[in-house]
């Protein structure tokens, strides 16, 4: 359905401008990301519509672009996201795709893009490595990565007090890097992390390792999961009164939707960091009302990845202006190292060459009850992270295409 | 459950009946030219699903043994099959053995624990066993956790074709397949299928007859995983990754979906109904959640109504064996 | 202080309680589970889906009619029994006659239909559900602290589970069900409506698992996918416990409870492999379960 009204969006646009001498340029972009599982609110239907504004918006402003979107579901598993993946590539003419939650698919797309030379956006997976060991030519990451956030969020809870640390961390790789980055920036700020308990992913109880975090007596019970896992972590620590025992929890993965998920109730006095949240000026409420329109789903919010979808789309698309085609992956991505962007989402954001996007993060604490104006009145702002300081140093993420 | 008389075992060399070898020959054609029509990517994972289901429906459809848990043969035959090509560097053919040949090993450890007992408690064995591997493949090292083993090269056939390019490594696909079809076919269609079907109808009998039913059932069980892996290891070449959804149990319920809409017992059902279902997986991907809610309700217009599936509302109707 | 195995023994006692508190959670939805496959002889796969449905009700009670927990923990049911029935005249009665395997695939596919719905509607990060008032807080017991909810759901569930296996067991009602299930034309004879007992049995089922669902929505996470999280873990306690055998779904599910809450002590990463473990040394040891009958 919206793939036709962007066509016929696009065809007007280029009748009307007709006369102009301006050579026309095609993109395809493919949204992959998580449409049924876990991270289907943070994502999935969300990043799809931020897709389709940013190539409404570009197409305005361009009248000799033509910008179509697709999409699909991996259900968050590797080789589905490959086979679709490849087929967009080879057989649909896709020129980039966009989104792609969780890392072990996200780092399973990365060769086949090379290889193909394509491009990918990522503003859905948050493993570092993507920009680090992993790291390749093709690919940018856009909105926040493991590393941003054990640093934003552990370093200003150490710095704020909570320097004993417990960790409930979700078994499997990604949530045991979680686990690791925060532990280091912890001991690196003079915290002390007590103990770990290492627990399957969706489980639904967490009475017993709740239990364990009482014990140890740590100030601060860090949780190295995400989705489900999470909220069910935190609803049962209210109930077995982590709060009223003087410990507090650390969501290292959380999203706005996670948070609403809970209820300020549950989720109150909880920090973390992202780098977008809808409440945050006008420019970012203008933008969530459009996204809402786009959405037409009731009582949605806009996730970071979301924001992140359409932030990095639009620079995408700007990129291949320049270059003036978008048939050669690796030569966008190049050009994107180059430019500086900017919108009312993120501020100004530019990309590393090692593919990071940069920009600013913050650092959020949910409200109390009393404290909420309205559904979606959520956050409050505790701490502005300036972008240069937010990400890992260039040279300490071991990325073979930074030089020296 | 529903299944015909078959053809009595001297007529095997036929290929069973004739209306079998017509379909069995607009198969091979059908499978020869498609790749120049269809994205040969889709279609050699479906060859690898479709041995998969074959491999199952062998247990299901013949021996009347349920099976849960068969994802365990075709993952770790599919991780052994990548780690080989990868981290050994074998070659394509000898990374498929090994692959292969785990899942005849954890067959016949399976199987020999499984066969004790019968109906769902058979069923729910292979399950646990399953489950049991599916933790061991998130804990060990080399299956990657969650990120599986990616980029694994495909190699060079017997060191001689370069398995990169997509229509070399599709009739390497559609030989393993077609000769895994055929190996069943002759499986189910000699003495030893003649006995299996026997125990399938009436267990008691067959063993007063003096058949050793248990060695009967753990060989039949033991091809089964075999051919399973063999789909797997081939299948670990084909997307070049290995992963943890391989072995997980949507995996084995997947494969019982597939085999439950071509027709159980039926000897093209598995073929028809993994063509189906993955077609649509790929077409379907961009409606995400209703994916699964229009496969829950195949699940359910099968059962209630076509029991016989696909292939076998077909060959009922059209008063054929197929 | 006291330890075993490094563990102090305090820390000990309160790690076995949650595991009986959980185990009470499995006792609870196995008991559905039981006395569908008992009486049905229907293995029903949609089990989780409909106790995530009572969840998902207790929700939209609260939600859109203000209706809070405590009659929430009656209406719940009562309207997914109801649904149950309706799926049980629509679509279970012709399988009766079939082989089990039929029963657990149409289910199965009901599962995937309900929770695809559900998750369109709903999404998947989850719903907001608070404990009631009247039940927060809680006691420390010296060893741990105990919620007062947890508290409750011990409570309620050993009383439901024996009031179950009592009526089934030891009531006329029960009674004609048993015969009704092993000799169905002759119950008929002496004049008992037979489909009927059969449907109402499968809605007692399904509001036994949309009644978990509501004690479950305070503490759990209410989302469309909590039920298929569940789902194989509550039957391979159903197994365990002997697939007919009401006492023995409340004793294994328990006894699971336990077991699973002592493995996240000591290997916490296999807890919930655990039971499958435990599965499979149980029906090669004793094959129809602990008090079932032979398969």
């Amino acid at each position: 359905m919206l793939k036709w009204k962007v066509g016929l969006a696009a065809l007007a646009a280029t009748l009307v401008c007709g006369a102009a001498n301006a050579q026309q340029i095609n993109v395809k972009i493919g949204v992959l990301t998580d449409m049924a599982s876990l991270y289907a609110d943070d994502t999935g239907l969300g990043s799809v519509a931020a897709a389709n504004l940013a190539a409404k918006d570009f197409m305005k402003g361009h009248p000799n672009v033509k910008v179509e979107v697709v999409s699909a579901d991996h259900q968050n598993k590797p080789d589905v996201a490959t086979g679709i993946a490849s087929k967009w590539f080879d057989v649909d003419h896709v020129d980039m795709i966009t989104d792609v939650p969780t890392s072990s698919v996200a780092l399973a797309l990365m060769p086949v893009a090379a290889q193909k030379n394509k491009a990918l956006i990522y503003s859905g997976p948050g493993s570092s490595d993507i920009t680090g060991s992993k790291c390749n030519a093709n690919t940018v990451h856009w909105t926040y990565d493991t590393w941003m956030l054990a640093n934003g969020t552990g370093k200003a809870i150490v710095k704020n007090g909570g320097d004993t640390w417990f960790f409930i961390t979700a078994d499997y790789a990604f949530g045991h890097a979680l686990e690791r980055d925060t532990s280091a920036v912890v001991k690196a700020n003079g915290g002390k992390v007590l103990g770990a308990v290492s627990v399957p992913i969706n489980n639904s109880d967490f009475s017993s390792f709740l239990l364990q975090a009482q014990q140890s007596k740590a100030k601060i019970i860090g949780l190295a999961n995400a989705g489900g896992d999470t909220i069910n972590a935190i609803k049962q620590g209210a109930e077995f009164g982590i709060a009223a025992g003087g410990q507090k929890f650390a969501g290292l993965l959380i999203f706005a939707p996670d948070i609403k998920a809970l209820g300020l109730k549950a989720a109150q006095g909880l920090m973390f960091t992202e780098t977008f949240y809808w409440d945050m000026n006008d420019g970012t409420r203008a933008w969530t009302k459009r996204w809402d329109k786009e959405r037409n789903a009731p009582g949605k919010l806009p996730s970071m990845n979301m924001a992140g979808v359409y932030s990095g789309t639009l620079a995408y698309l700007e990129a291949v202006v320049a270059v003036g085609s978008a048939k050669d992956g690796k030569a966008v991505v190049d050009k994107m190292k180059t430019m500086s962007f900017k919108d009312p989402l993120f501020g100004t954001t530019t990309v590393r060459a090692d593919g990071r996007g940069i920009h600013p993060a913050y650092l959020f604490e949910v409200k109390k009850p009393e404290e909420s104006k309205g559904p979606g009145d959520l956050y409050k702002l505790r701490a502005t992270i300036p972008a240069d300081e937010a990400f890992r140093p260039l040279k300490d993420g071991g990325c073979p295409l930074v030089k020296g | 459950m529903q299944r015909g008389t078959d053809p009595p075992a001297g007529r095997a060399l036929t290929l069973g009946t004739r209306s079998q070898t017509i379909a069995f020959v607009v198969l091979v054609i059908a499978l020869a030219v498609a790749p120049f029509f269809t994205y040969p990517l889709f279609l050699m994972e479906f060859m690898c699903f479709a041995l998969f289901a074959l491999a199952f429906n062998l247990l299901i459809g013949y021996v009347g043994l349920l099976s849960f848990g068969h994802a365990l043969y075709f993952g770790w035959a599919s991780y052994l099959s990548a780690y080989a090509a990868k981290s050994w560097g074998l070659s394509p053919e000898l990374s498929i053995l090994v692959g292969t040949a785990t899942a005849a090993v954890l067959g016949a450890i399976a199987g020999s624990l499984a066969i004790r007992r019968q109906g769902i408690y058979f069923a729910m064995i292979t399950l646990a066993l399953a489950q049991m591997m599916y933790f061991v493949a998130l804990r060990v090292k080399f299956t990657g956790g969650e990120d599986g083993i990616q980029t694994v090269p495909r190699g060079h056939l017997f060191g001689v074709v370069n398995l990169s390019n997509d229509m070399a490594m599709y009739f390497l696909v559609l030989v393993i397949f077609l000769g895994g079809f055929l190996l069943i076919h002759r499986i189910i269609h000699s003495p030893f299928g003649e006995v299996l079907k026997a125990i399938r109808e009436n267990e008691l009998r067959t063993i007063s007859l003096g058949y050793k039913v248990d060695r009967y059932k753990l060989m039949a069980f033991v091809l089964s995983a075999t051919l399973a892996g063999l789909a797997g290891a081939t299948k670990a070449l084909v997307v070049q990754i290995a992963s943890l959804t391989d072995v997980y149990w949507p995996m084995s319920g997947e494969v019982v979906l597939m085999t439950l809409v071509g027709g159980l017992g039926t000897v093209f059902g598995p073929i028809v109904g993994s063509f189906v279902i993955l077609s649509m997986q790929y077409k379907l991907a961009w409606m995400g959640q209703w994916v699964l809610v229009i496969q829950g309700v195949i699940f359910v217009a099968c059962v209630l109504l076509f029991r016989r599936g696909l292939v076998g509302e077909l060959a009922h109707w059209l008063r054929i064996r197929l | 202080m006291a330890t075993i195995f490094g563990i102090p023994l305090m820390a000990l006692f309160g790690q076995l309680l949650i595991g009986l508190i959980n185990g009470s959670f499995y006792a609870l939805l196995s008991l559905g589970l039981a006395v569908i496959f008992g009486m049905l002889n229907i293995i029903n796969f949609a089990h989780g889906a409909l106790y995530m449905l009572g969840a998902v009700t207790a929700y939209l009670l609260l939600n859109y009619a203000g209706i809070g927990y405590w009659p929430a923990l009656i209406i719940a049911p009562i309207v997914i029994g109801v649904l149950g029935m309706v799926i049980e005249r629509l679509l279970l009665q012709w399988l009766y006659k079939l082989d089990h395997l039929y029963g657990l695939l149409l289910t199965f596919g009901l599962a995937l239909i309900l929770e695809g719905v559900a998750r369109n509607y709903l999404g998947t990060a989850g719903l907001p559900y608070s404990l009631p008032d009247s039940l927060r807080g809680g006691h420390n017991l010296g060893f741990m602290y105990l919620p007062n909810y947890r508290a409750w759901v011990i409570a309620v569930s050993l009383v439901v589970c024996f009031g179950t296996w009592f009526a089934i067991e030891r009531t006329r009602l029960g009674a004609n069900l048993r015969a009704a299930t092993e000799n169905p034309t002759l119950v008929r004879a002496l004049g008992i409506n037979v489909p009927r007992m059969i449907t109402l049995t499968y809605g007692f089922g399904v509001a036994l698992a949309a009644f978990a669902g509501v004690m479950a929505a305070p503490i759990y996470n209410v989302s469309p996918n909590m039920g298929s999280e569940l789902i194989i873990v509550v039957f391979a306690v159903v197994v365990i416990g002997g697939m007919g055998s009401i006492l023995g779904a409340i004793f294994s599910g328990f006894g699971l409870g336990v077991v699973e809450g002592l493995t996240k002590v000591f290997y916490p990463e296999a807890s919930s492999t655990v039971i499958f473990v435990v599965m499979a040394v149980v029906l090669l040891v004793r094959p129809g379960g602990l008090f079932g009958r032979r398969a």
